[in-house]
């Protein structure tokens, strides 16, 4: 049985009495430990697919299961690392974890344990050395990182990464996604990922799910990337796995579902 | 022997005593001592004061020329000062009913505005929540606000002295009145400006209303909140005086009125400036407790 099943979802949202079907029909099995990203042009509804698996949007159809039990509401088993990190501003870094971790394993972990962990989990993105700083004395990549150590603290069935890199440059970008790759190497993470880069997609996937343009987007098609880990970007280039997953997602993106701007 | 270029190699300035480096840098930072930088401070706060002193000196020489003529209505600063010279040295001065120095006249005034000012902040926070978390109550509430907040200080003084058969508790009603709208609309407005990230965050980590409240809403708002208190403490200090005026009694306000009626022009500027100064130090106040409290919040 998968691990997280996304069961015939649909929704639709209600505006000044009209109804405007977003999501139509999405069906997604992801087994344990596996990276799964979801690819599609801005505006298809993928990130509202994220928002119903993290619980912060009812599905009008269907439904989510993890581990087999219905999902209802948010929760900390399926953390959200946000595109624009969303730490709190009047937070320390290591308060800004130390939120989450208190919530989460008050009465579990001992007051020392809670430190610890805290420690680890910055330790894990290298951002122990700034944990007394507040997020506006960091940069964005680092910000983003603690966003992530956040997010990993909660210890989470499930980590969901709505378009984690989409603000930063292209050097810290790449940067960010080797950590992520020695994270989820280490860790072994269930883990969905929201973008809209291709490179990303297939250099950190397991599998890439490719959305149609909305209204009433759904998956398009479902692509394994059979490529060794642990991957190196470097020697992927070149790689015929690696150029056929990407000229795939490309063909899907670019040829048969183009952005519904350009599609008229 | 053929003499080679003459090449002047540049001293290594790590390889040279401190004392040498900062002969061969004169820009490098010299140490410094306790003393120049005691003299540098000074230098700063001296400049920080030259322009406001310059100013005011100007603006005094200015007044004293225009007012100096004898057909003048209004005394000059140096008439001031001789003919008010007995309220301007004793502000502490104790004497019978409304007979009292200037500092007892303000206290009284302060006192006024304190209670007004608090129970405003009380009601204006607490509505400012609930107009900020709840649309119903927003939709409700909003248009009476909106209509209420327009009226002026002064024109809930008849009303609330046939409400509360008092001066004290009317003065501090108009208080109440007057500056609890600036509160409450700040702080529902920096509520519903809490960006959905946080209230995200908040669901994903499922805290409970009061943690909510205590961890995200109120840092969230507070930078709201307090240009909302400056504001009506501003405007607290605009009404007590005007409404002292109509309630007699001790009270800055009614010193000016009083001074008026018996033609004490110079006791009335004298009273300005005491009500100039505690106007800007009752802003400065709020202001600086607001900055030490949204250290962090203010500069994302």
């Amino acid at each position: 049985m998968a691990y997280l099943k996304i069961d015939h979802v649909g929704i639709s949202f209600q505006r000044a009495g009209a109804s405007t079907e977003v999501l139509r029909d999405v069906n997604l099995s992801i087994d344990k430990g596996e990276y799964v990203s979801i690819i599609g042009h801005s505006g298809c509804g993928k990130s509202t697919v994220l928002n119903i698996v993290a619980g912060l949007l009812e599905p009008s159809q269907g439904g989510v299961l993890l581990e087999g039990r219905a999902v209802s509401g948010p929760g900390p088993d399926r953390a959200v690392v946000f595109q624009n990190h969303s730490l709190l501003p009047w937070l320390t870094v290591r308060e800004n974890v130390e939120l989450a971790v208190n919530k989460v394993f008050r009465g579990k972990k001992s007051k020392a344990e809670r430190r610890d962990w805290i420690r680890h989990n910055l330790e894990l993105v290298h951002m122990a050395h700034a944990e007394n700083k507040r997020p506006h004395e960091i940069s964005g990549g680092m910000k983003q990182r603690v966003g992530i150590a956040r997010a990993l603290a909660m210890e989470p069935k499930i980590l969901l990464l709505d378009e984690p890199f989409g603000a930063l440059d292209a050097l810290t970008r790449a940067h960010l996604q080797d950590q992520v790759m020695e994270i989820h190497s280490r860790l072994g993470n269930t883990i969905i990922m929201i973008t809209h880069d291709v490179d990303e997609a297939v250099l950190l996937s397991d599998r890439i799910v490719m959305m149609t343009n909305g209204p009433a987007a759904t998956i398009g098609e479902d692509l394994r990337v059979d490529l060794e880990r642990p991957r190196r970007r470097l020697e992927l280039v070149g790689n015929p796995t690696y150029n056929d997953a990407r000229a795939a997602v490309l063909e899907f993106l670019y040829a048969r579902h183009r952005a519904p701007t350009l599609a008229a | 022997m053929v003499h080679s270029a003459r090449v002047v190699a540049l001293p290594n300035p790590k390889a040279m005593p401190p004392a040498q480096q900062a002969a061969l840098h004169p820009l490098a930072p010299k140490p410094v001592s306790a003393l120049s930088r005691a003299i540098r401070t000074g230098t700063g706060i001296v400049t920080q004061l030259a322009a406001p002193v310059l100013t005011i000196a100007f603006l005094l020489i200015l007044w004293q020329m225009l007012a100096s003529s004898p057909t003048s209505a209004l005394p000059s600063p140096l008439k001031v000062i001789d003919e008010s010279w007995e309220i301007i040295v004793h502000p502490f001065k104790i004497g019978n009913g409304i007979d009292q120095g200037l500092f007892w006249h303000v206290s009284a005034s302060l006192v006024r505005v304190g209670y007004g000012y608090v129970l405003a902040a009380i009601v204006g926070i607490g509505l400012g929540v609930l107009l900020g978390q709840s649309t119903l109550a927003m939709r409700g509430l909003d248009p009476v606000f909106q209509v209420l907040r327009t009226i002026p200080p002064l024109a809930w003084l008849p009303l609330s002295l046939a409400a509360f058969r008092d001066g004290q508790p009317s003065a501090i009603f108009v208080i109440f009145i007057t500056s609890v709208w600036p509160i409450l609309i700040n702080t529902s407005v920096g509520i519903r400006n809490i960006p959905q990230d946080y209230r995200n965050v908040a669901k994903v980590l499922r805290l409970s209303p009061i943690e909510f409240f205590t961890r995200i809403m109120v840092p969230a708002t507070v930078p709201h909140m307090f240009t909302g208190l400056r504001i009506g403490i501003g405007l607290s200090w605009l009404a007590i005086v005007a409404a002292e005026m109509l309630i007699g009694g001790v009270g800055i306000g009614f010193f000016i009125w009083d001074a008026w009626n018996s033609s004490l022009i110079s006791d009335i500027i004298v009273a300005l400036v005491y009500v100039g100064v505690v106007g800007f130090l009752l802003d400065r106040s709020i202001a600086a407790v607001g900055h030490l409290l949204t250290r962090g919040t203010a500069a994302q």
